[in-house]
């Protein structure tokens, strides 16, 4: 399968060091730096005072993103924001946390806002601006859906990100199409038979986008912020529709310590139920291998959502769950071999 | 340049002229042919440094227009009916940041039942949107209106909506005097935007505004809309100075009545359908008979001051209109009775036109023979009603609804 437009090809972009070190967030204690998030200087996009809850990983996501594409583009960047936490917690009138121009319309129209804003630097001869669009899950992967695919499909230059918690979380913890089984929401309450949400068929947007044969697509997780980092930097050496995905903890909807945001993304990473890759052209080409040194079990057990999962009878839902993280690791390849 | 041309056409080679950077398009009947239009011309390179954007759905094509208005473009798009509807969210929101876009509307009904044909109903859907509307009546006012739309959108920093009447004028071919581009760009200076993404400057567009601030943005909106009301006659009058037609302004009178004898009757409509109204009223007029006519060429701001001028001295006006709000009536009319509030001139209602039903020379006749019965302040009548089908229906409703009670 190849995409219909191939203008732009994908430059080589390395992935260095994402393993080691993982386990320290944005240090800047160390005496060298070793990624852009431990170095001084670093553009901090994001600023403090912004009113993200505490622990929030969209916030230190969206932070690690941003900063990285404002390094790569020497600060000709322009940012599209769906509504949603990360609009909400940021901008409030007459504040604002940002540090790049920026722009929020709408919850479902980030992609098609981003569209416009790149045909109209393109046209104004202003190629070196770039474009990222960013949105939760909601705004992304729901109602952001018709023109997030038409964004791929015209292959604008665009880098899409969307933060996945997993839930409509601005509006209160509502369920998403990226809600996983058996969690947890205000409306998939744990009562009744089969407690919490329903198992559907799952809804891989990475692989939607796959399936347009854009030039890049990635998954990442706020746990190795590295791999976020050099994946981002990769996406905005290429020219064209990007998408990244990033996993992000939410405290507040998920029920988990404010602390522990990198270590739940951690335990999610490594029992395999959020397998990161990279794919060019519809064509996976990296896979980053685990070593599923943590369980299933032990990733729901520290979240509240899900809770009743370890109640007796529905041992089953444990088991549904297991069975999606067996399934991730098998089609991706993603432990290493010994 | 005088040539014979389909209405959608004539609009898309007077956009042209206006050199959009951006036009997002999405196709949808009566409007397709306008954006077919530009698109022929961006692709043949007749319009250069023009991006065509053919999107997904109209929600997209509206939200790629305030992506590329709030980086910097003159930019244009075109929606009728369902389409307006769809991206009703994103119209809202582009006059919300104060973002100058022109956009067309073939003005059609809205479904269910589906309609193609023209009425009202799409524009007055997003009336409070905070866009200004303004209607046209023929071809050449459809030309000439979109290149004083422009102007005016970018001067005030809001964005200006042009009606015209779907099939009716979209798709007539008509003879139409083309301006030149040299006309153009005398009125129509480069664009320059009062605030604009960029990098060199960075700014946040589109904050969370909370109960503190909101009303006061609101009003702030109200503000710009007034200004309008100043703008638009002294833009259409520097229009009529360039190009040496007057393409009407907030309302237009047509007939003169000698001095401080004014017309008995008078109709107030908007859009096209003066045209057929014009010939009858001519006629009545050379019989001897009182009445005149009103157009408002300017829907939002609502010219309340400029109508009562037009009007004043008449016994009655009569508001003809192509809306209708079920459970309360006509929705222009309530415009021109609170206009007229206090002047003691009688507003009577009458709605015609409702997806596509011609109104004919006999429509308007019965529309004025009915003054005298027509009750005064409430209530509407409808024209070329068809009373058979009606009574018919109700009475099968009432055999159904009566029993649930």
């Amino acid at each position: 399968m190849q995409s219909q437009i191939l203008h732009f090809p994908a430059k080589e972009a390395m992935i260095i060091g994402q393993q080691t070190g993982d386990r320290t967030i944005s240090n800047r204690l160390a005496d060298t730096a070793d990624s852009l998030q431990g170095a001084a200087e670093r553009s901090n996009a994001l600023d403090s005072g912004h009113r993200a809850c505490q622990g929030c990983g969209e916030a230190l996501g969206a932070r690690h993103a941003i900063d990285t594409a404002l390094d790569t583009t020497d600060g000709e960047l322009v940012v599209v924001n769906a509504t949603g936490c990360l609009e909400v917690f940021s901008t409030p009138y007459p504040q604002s946390a940002w540090r790049t121009p920026w722009i929020h319309s709408l919850f479902g129209n980030a992609a098609a806002v981003a569209s416009g804003v790149a045909q109209s630097f393109r046209i104004q001869g202003k190629e070196n601006v770039r474009v990222i669009a960013q949105g939760g899950d909601g705004g992304t992967t729901d109602i952001g859906m018709g023109c997030l695919s038409g964004m791929f499909e015209r292959n604008e230059d665009v880098l899409y990100i969307c933060y996945n918690n997993e839930a409509y979380m601005n509006t209160g913890v509502q369920r998403s199409s990226q809600t996983p089984g058996a969690a947890r929401t205000a409306t998939t309450m744990p009562v009744g038979e089969h407690p919490g949400n329903r198992f559907g068929t799952g809804k891989s947007v990475p692989k939607i986008a796959m399936a347009h044969g854009i030039p890049y697509v990635a998954t990442a997780n706020i746990a190795n912020p590295r791999d976020l980092e050099a994946k981002v930097r990769k996406a905005m050496s290429i020219r064209g529709a990007r998408y990244i995905e990033v996993f992000v903890p939410c405290p507040l909807g998920w029920g988990t310590a404010s602390c522990d945001t990198i270590k739940v993304a951690r335990q999610a990473l490594n029992c395999g139920l959020t397998p990161l890759y990279e794919a060019e052209y519809g064509e996976i080409t990296a896979v980053n291998k685990i070593a599923p040194s943590e369980t299933v079990g032990a990733y729901l057990k520290s979240q509240r959502r899900f809770a009743h999962v370890f109640k007796r009878g529905n041992e089953h839902q444990l088991e549904a769950i297991q069975a999606i993280a067996d399934a991730n690791i098998r089609a991706f390849d993603l432990v290493e071999s010994k | 340049m005088l040539k014979q041309i389909d209405g959608s056409y004539a609009v898309g080679e007077a956009v042209a002229l206006c050199r959009p950077q951006v036009v997002s398009c999405y196709p949808i009947t009566p409007q397709t042919h306008i954006v077919e239009s530009l698109g022929k011309l961006v692709k043949s390179g007749e319009l250069a440094d023009c991006s065509f954007m053919n999107m997904e759905s109209e929600f997209g094509a509206m939200s790629a227009c305030i992506g590329s208005s709030a980086a910097g473009s003159r930019t244009y798009t075109a929606t009728s009916s369902q389409g307006m509807l769809f991206m009703s969210e994103a119209v809202y929101n582009a006059s919300g940041m104060g973002l100058p876009i022109v956009m067309t509307v073939g003005n059609r009904a809205v479904g269910s039942p589906i309609n193609i044909w023209n009425d009202h109903s799409d524009a007055m859907s997003v009336r409070d949107a905070g866009w200004i509307q303004l209607f046209v009546e023929n071809n050449q006012q459809a030309i000439d209106v979109h290149i004083q739309a422009f102007r005016l959108a970018e001067s005030l920093g809001l964005p200006v909506m042009v009606n015209m009447d779907g099939f009716i004028l979209t798709h007539a071919y008509v003879r139409v005097d083309m301006p030149e581009q040299e006309q153009v760009d005398k009125f129509l200076p480069v664009f320059k935007p009062f605030q604009k993404l960029d990098p060199q400057s960075p700014i946040t567009m589109g904050a969370l505004v909370g109960p503190e601030a909101f009303t006061e943005v609101r009003m702030l909106a109200h503000s710009r809309m007034e200004r309008a009301l100043e703008l638009i006659p002294a833009q259409a009058e520097e229009f009529a100075n360039i190009f040496g037609r007057n393409a009407g302004g907030l309302v237009q009178k047509h007939y003169d009545d000698e001095t401080g004898v004014e017309a008995e009757t008078v109709l107030v409509t908007m859009g096209s359908v003066i045209g057929t109204a014009k010939e009858v009223i001519t006629e009545m007029r050379e019989m001897g008979e009182s009445v005149n006519a009103v157009t408002l060429r300017t829907y939002r701001p609502f010219p309340a001051q400029a109508l009562r001028e037009a009007v004043i001295g008449a016994k009655r006006v009569v508001v003809l209109e192509k809306s209708f709000t079920p459970g309360m009536g006509g929705i222009v009319y309530q415009d021109v009775l609170a206009a007229l509030n206090g002047t003691g001139i009688e507003v009577q209602s009458v709605i015609a036109g409702l997806g596509g039903r011609p109104v004919t020379r006999k429509s308007i006749r019965t529309l004025f023979a009915g003054c005298d019965e027509r009750s005064n302040g409430h209530g509407f009548e409808v024209l070329d009603l068809d009373n058979t089908t009606m009574d018919r229906e109700l009475a099968r409703e009432a055999s159904v609804l009566d029993r649930i009670i």
